[in-house]
Formats: C-alpha cells, sequence, structure tokens
C-alpha cells in the first residue's frame, strides 16, 4: 500500500501538466528570490566589498565568472541526471527538464568564458590564457553545443530524448576526466603559477557575497530552467485538451 | 541454435575484416589523409629540423585523431543503410560482443597500419629515435580508444550522417586522449618518465572497453527508433 | 490437432511523437497458422513488427510467446524468431553463399546452403559479391534463410517485394511447408498469397478527433 503511494507521488511528480500548473504558482516567488539575491550579491562585492591588494577593483568581475561557472558546471549534471531519469524510469517531463538545461548551461558557460577573459586582460595582460579551469569550461561549451546539436538529427522526439540523454551521459563521465587531465597537462606546462580560483584564500569579507551571487545564480537557473521547461512542456504536448484550453482561453494579443 | 547473426565478438570481427579487406580502396583513404596532412605541415610552417621536432609529438597525434575521426562514421553506416543492424538488433544475445568485435576490427583496419606508418611520420619531423617507442605504444593504445568513443558518436549520429556533427561530438571527449598521448611522446623526447601518461592511456581503454559498448548499443537502439 | 497459442498480443500500442499510431492491438497467433496484417501505407505495419521483434519498446499493452510475457522470454523468443524486414541484411562486399551462411544457423552443412541457394534459383550465383546483384537477386538471398533457418516463428514485412511471378511461388512453397511443420508465420504484403491459407487482421491507424 505503502509503495503504491510512494509510485503515484513519483509518477505525478514526471506529469508535464502537474509540472505547469504547480510552478504557475511557485514562479513569482522564485522571480523575486533571485532579484534579491542577484541585487544583494551584486551591489555588495561590485561597491561595497574592499578591493583585492594585488589586483584592485579588476577583480570584482569573479562575481559574475565564479557563479556563473560553477552553475554551468553543475547544470550539465543536472541534465545529465534528467536524461538518465527519463531513460531508467520513462519520464517524459524528465527528458523535457534535460532539453531545456542544454541551452541555458551553454550560455553559462559562455558567460564564464567571456566574463573570465574580460578578467584575464588587466590581470595577466591577454584576452586568453591556457589556464586549466578556462580550458575545460571551453570543453563544457563544446559538450554542451554537442547535446543541443544532437536533437536535429532525430526525426521524432522520443529518439532524440534518448539520444540527448545518452550523449549527457557519456559526457558526464567524461567531464571529471577531462578537467583532470586538463589539470595535470597544465602542470606540465606551468608549474607553480598563480591559481586563479583562489576562493578559500579570499578574505570573508570578499567571499561572502560571492556566496550569495552563487546562491543567486542557482536560483537564476532554477527560473530559467521552469520558464524553459514550460515552453517545452506546451509546444510538446500541443494535442492535449488542457493545453489547447490554455491556449485558447488566452486573449489574442498583439 | 545459435546462428552467425547472433554470434559474438569472434565471428563480427571476422566478418568485419573480411568486409574491409574486400574494399581496399576505403582503406587506405584515413592513411593517405594521415600522410598528406603531414606533408602540409612543414610547407605551412617551417622545414626547419628544430621547429619541426619542438611541435612534432602533439601534432603526430592530432593527424592520428584526425585520420581515425574520419573513418569511424562507416562503422555503422552500411550496416544501417542494408539492414544488417537491424538484424543485430533482433540477435537475443548481448550487443556489446558483437560491438567490440567490430571496434576491434575497426582498430586493425586503421588505428593500426597508422601506428605502423608512425615512424614514417616521425622522420619527418626530426622525432629523436628515442622518442620512437613511446609514440608507437601511444598510438597504438590511444587509437583503440579514439576508436571506441568514435563508435560512440557514430552510433548516435546514424539517422543523419555527414562528418562534422559526428565530430562535433566526439571532440571533447577525445580530449584526455590527446593530452596523454602527445604528452607520452613528449615525455620520451624530453627524457622523462612516459610510462606515467602512457599508463593513463592504458586506464582510458580499460574505462572506454567497459562503458563505450553500453553507450553504443543504447545508440543503435535509438537509431532504429527515430 | 491441438493448436498452441505461438504469440499473444494484447492491447499494443505505441507512441511517437507525443501522438498514438494505431488503435490498440490485439490478435493471437497459432501454430500452423498464417496471419497476414493488412493496413494502408502509413498504418504503421514497420512500427508493429518492430515492437513484435523488440527493436521497440511498446508504450502500453502485452506481447505473450507462449503464454509468458515477453519481458521474462526474450532470449527463447528471439532465439525462435525469425525476421526478415523491409531491408534484405544482405552485405554488398561479402558473395551470396558467404551472406547465405552468415544468416543461418552455425551448423547448417554446406549442402544445405547450396539446396536452399538451388531453391531460390541462385546457384550460379553463389560466390558472386552481392554488390552485384539486383534488387531482386538480392531479395531472394535473404528470403534463402527461411529454407535454412530453423526458427519456429516468422515475421515477414513486405516478403514479396522485388519478387518476380517464379519468387512469390517459391515464398509460398516455403511458407505452406513451415506451416505444415508446425511453425507460424506473421506477414504484411500488398498482394493477397494465392497458394497459402491466411488469417487477416487489420491494422487501424489513429484517427484525430477533431
Amino acid at each position: 500500500m505503502n509503495f503504491n503511494l510512494q509510485w503515484t507521488w513519483f509518477h505525478r511528480l514526471g506529469s508535464p501538466r502537474w509540472f505547469y500548473q504547480k510552478t504557475q504558482c511557485w514562479l513569482p516567488w522564485l522571480v523575486v528570490a533571485t532579484l534579491a539575491l542577484l541585487v544583494t550579491g551584486l551591489v555588495w562585492g561590485l561597491a561595497i566589498a574592499p578591493p583585492d591588494a594585488k589586483q584592485g577593483n579588476s577583480f570584482r568581475i569573479i562575481y559574475l565568472h565564479v557563479p556563473a561557472s560553477v552553475v554551468a558546471l553543475a547544470g550539465y549534471y543536472i541534465m545529465a541526471i534528467s536524461g538518465a531519469v527519463g531513460l531508467i524510469w520513462r519520464i517524459k517531463l524528465s527528458f523535457m527538464l534535460m532539453r531545456s538545461a542544454a541551452p541555458i548551461g551553454a550560455a553559462l558557460t559562455f558567460i564564464a568564458l567571456v566574463t573570465g577573459a574580460i578578467w584575464g586582460k588587466p590581470t595577466w595582460g591577454a584576452y586568453w590564457v591556457w589556464d586549466a579551469r578556462i580550458t575545460s569550461m571551453l570543453i563544457l561549451l563544446f559538450l554542451y553545443f554537442g547535446v543541443i546539436a544532437l536533437r536535429h538529427t532525430y526525426s521524432n522526439n522520443e529518439a532524440a530524448d534518448k539520444a540527448g540523454a545518452v550523449l549527457s551521459l557519456v559526457g558526464m563521465v567524461n567531464v571529471p576526466i577531462i578537467y583532470k587531465s586538463v589539470d595535470w597537462w597544465q602542470t606540465l606546462h606551468q608549474p607553480a603559477t598563480i591559481k586563479f580560483t583562489g576562493a578559500p584564500s579570499m578574505h570573508p569579507d570578499m567571499f561572502a557575497p560571492l556566496v550569495v551571487m552563487i546562491i543567486g545564480f542557482y536560483s537564476f537557473y532554477s527560473l530559467a530552467l521552469i520558464l524553459f521547461a514550460r515552453a517545452e512542456i506546451l509546444r510538446r504536448e500541443y494535442r492535449a485538451s488542457w493545453v489547447k484550453q490554455l491556449v485558447s482561453h488566452q486573449p489574442a494579443e498583439k | 541454435m545459435a546462428n552467425n547473426l547472433s554470434g559474438g565478438f569472434k565471428a563480427y570481427l571476422y566478418r568485419d575484416l573480411l568486409i574491409a579487406l574486400r574494399d581496399r580502396g576505403d582503406l587506405s583513404k584515413p592513411l593517405m589523409f594521415f600522410l598528406l596532412v603531414a606533408v602540409m605541415v612543414p610547407l605551412a610552417i617551417a622545414p626547419e629540423a628544430s621547429k619541426l621536432s619542438a611541435i612534432a609529438p602533439g601534432l603526430i597525434w592530432i593527424l592520428a585523431l584526425l585520420a581515425t575521426l574520419l573513418s569511424v562514421e562507416r562503422l555503422f553506416s552500411e550496416d544501417y543503410a542494408d539492414g544488417s543492424l537491424e538484424q543485430l538488433l533482433i540477435s537475443p544475445n548481448m550487443l556489446m560482443m558483437p560491438i567490440l568485435g567490430k571496434i576491434t576490427a575497426h582498430w586493425l583496419v586503421i588505428g593500426l597500419p597508422l601506428t605502423l606508418l608512425s615512424p614514417v611520420i616521425a622522420i619527418w619531423f626530426s622525432l629523436p629515435i628515442s622518442a620512437m617507442v613511446p609514440m608507437m605504444l601511444s598510438l597504438a593504445l590511444g587509437t583503440a580508444v579514439l576508436s571506441l568513443i568514435g563508435a560512440v558518436g557514430a552510433a548516435l549520429t546514424l539517422p543523419r550522417q555527414g562528418g562534422v556533427l559526428l565530430a562535433l561530438l566526439v571532440m571533447p571527449l577525445y580530449m584526455p586522449v590527446l593530452i596523454f598521448g602527445s604528452a607520452t611522446i613528449q615525455a620520451a623526447v624530453d627524457g622523462l618518465n612516459w610510462l606515467a601518461p602512457l599508463a593513463m592511456l592504458a586506464a582510458l581503454l580499460a574505462v572506454a572497453i567497459v562503458l563505450c559498448p553500453l553507450a553504443i548499443s543504447a545508440g543503435l537502439r535509438i537509431a532504429k527508433n527515430g | 490437432m491441438t493448436t498452441h497459442t505461438v504469440l499473444k498480443v494484447e492491447s499494443l500500442a505505441f507512441e511517437r511523437n507525443d501522438a498514438v499510431l494505431f488503435q490498440p492491438v490485439d490478435f493471437e497467433l497459432k501454430a500452423g497458422e498464417a496471419l497476414q496484417i493488412l493496413g494502408v501505407n502509413g498504418s504503421g505495419k514497420t512500427t508493429l513488427f518492430q515492437l513484435l521483434t523488440a527493436i521497440l519498446p511498446s508504450s502500453s499493452g502485452q506481447i505473450s510467446y507462449r503464454e509468458q510475457p515477453l519481458s521474462d522470454c526474450r532470449y527463447e523468443y528471439l532465439s525462435d524468431v525469425l525476421f526478415i524486414g523491409h531491408q534484405s541484411g544482405v552485405k554488398a562486399a561479402l558473395s551470396v553463399e558467404e551472406n547465405l551462411r552468415w544468416m543461418s544457423p552455425n551448423n547448417t552443412s554446406s549442402a544445405k546452403i547450396s539446396a536452399a541457394l538451388e531453391a531460390v534459383g541462385l546457384s550460379e550465383y553463389a560466390q558472386i559479391h552481392c554488390a552485384n546483384l539486383s534488387a531482386g537477386q538480392k531479395r531472394r538471398v535473404a528470403l534463402a534463410r527461411l529454407i535454412t533457418s530453423q526458427a519456429k516463428l516468422w515475421l515477414l514485412d513486405e516478403p514479396l517485394t522485388s519478387l518476380d511471378k517464379q519468387g512469390v511461388e517459391l515464398i509460398e512453397r516455403c511458407m505452406n511447408q513451415h506451416l505444415a511443420q508446425g511453425g507460424a508465420i506473421l506477414f504484411s504484403s500488398h498482394q493477397d498469397l494465392a497458394q497459402v491459407t491466411t488469417r487477416n487482421y487489420k491494422l487501424e491507424p489513429l484517427v484525430e478527433v477533431a
């Protein structure tokens, strides 16, 4: 009896319609939370936190760069795990989340790379340095592009979903291998240089706003994921009666 | 009631080798590419031995990688087109063994000749003799990993073939192999311990042999679905 | 002669692109029986075969082989099934004989292979590479499997394509022989088979409710 109830909950969680209706309620709160976190973090980091001893004010870009990198990498895992859940339990909603996660993660990776380049110029004098972190980020961007590009290979949605899931999982297994090997490759060529992710050795006054920004980016990621997923649900379920009802009740806006 | 269709590793290895050897033109193309691009390098960069030998370790590996990438698409495309893939998928036996058989055949026909041809390129790029054996070992192990990972990409892109998507999918996954492969040769040139990166290649091969067939069989089933 | 049920399909349904493909399928196939699947182009016949050969998982419903659900007896089922689909599964680089040997059971004698090739009229082509054969000839190579196979259940998707009148008669003879030995056949075809007694099942595509 207990097992049945649990299963119902799990499968209800996988119903696109349920997801759409539930998130309708959560969205406004999520928007408020995201804005609050991001604004607080940005103001604190950009204006209030003290300037760095070596880098002056240019270090402040880490309040964008580090959260973007962290969430970009986490996003890949979220995408891969959604794919795995979809493959194992055959839950369509999971696949929709996976599909939504891909462009968001790619965009965040791109932001991380650009902010990293902007940081690079005043710090080391060049827009691009083949540092381990940045190189791994670049490879992550291509992993994301691969998942996004793969969906167009398949004419039907179910196959595209499964293929994307398989590819994301293969990528997920590879991400630590890639990171470690790039890291190792770096040590071959630049034995003991500046570690750019000096988060642990950062002063708490600088570290606290960074934490706020990281949480804010996660919140933003969730918001974006939910919005994209809702659009994907409407697109995929267009034949369902609840979608038709929803669409027909919308006033025609121009 | 076993028949060859539901056969395993040896059956598919033998069959794919037979088919490959019957079509020798197809075989030699990646090898020709390997040699041709190698010729372009001194023309484009510089013929000085010092300059070439400085970049040789990485360059040999990049050429081997590109040549393998070109060849890997053919792994399943013919089977997909003529219906043998369908028959393979209906086999009651697990797909792992036939898949490994096919990939081994592919390596014997592409990776191994590449490895055996590499001393020619090494001499063209003035690679020191001391680095020859490490280079060939790294290529032997590395091209096997490249075949395995490439097969994953080939399986996933079966419905719409045409090189570039396959390359996009597979290149990021190739990076660790490239790193350790070229590091092996570079370490040998510098007189350092080249067994360490080579051991990493062997480890990658072990992981790939176990995990890639899973992804490949999933991809093959999905291809038939779509 | 009591005939037992070989294959039973209950409420089988399949979704593609988030839409259900055909009306739920129900039928039973008994030993010694030939069942012909009818349906217009696009009604999902090929998909039905893919479901029956476990290439595709069904969205709902059940397939049973000899009273057991497919998921429990997958190995036995697929070992007993011979499937010939739209594509012939013939490798162009191999010769006719090599192809037939590959597609036949391991212990098939050379005599049996030669006999099968003679039955389909390809004896002189035994050593010819299949790349040089016409579509109809490649089809015959695939159909020579019917003679050498020991499978009890035949699933044939449009077996008569590219065949001339002689070829069709040959297939009918093979099928009748198989049925007489207690085998079962499930096939789809646009032509009707005059010489073989078949039962029909019509596949209904799902009509969209406006």
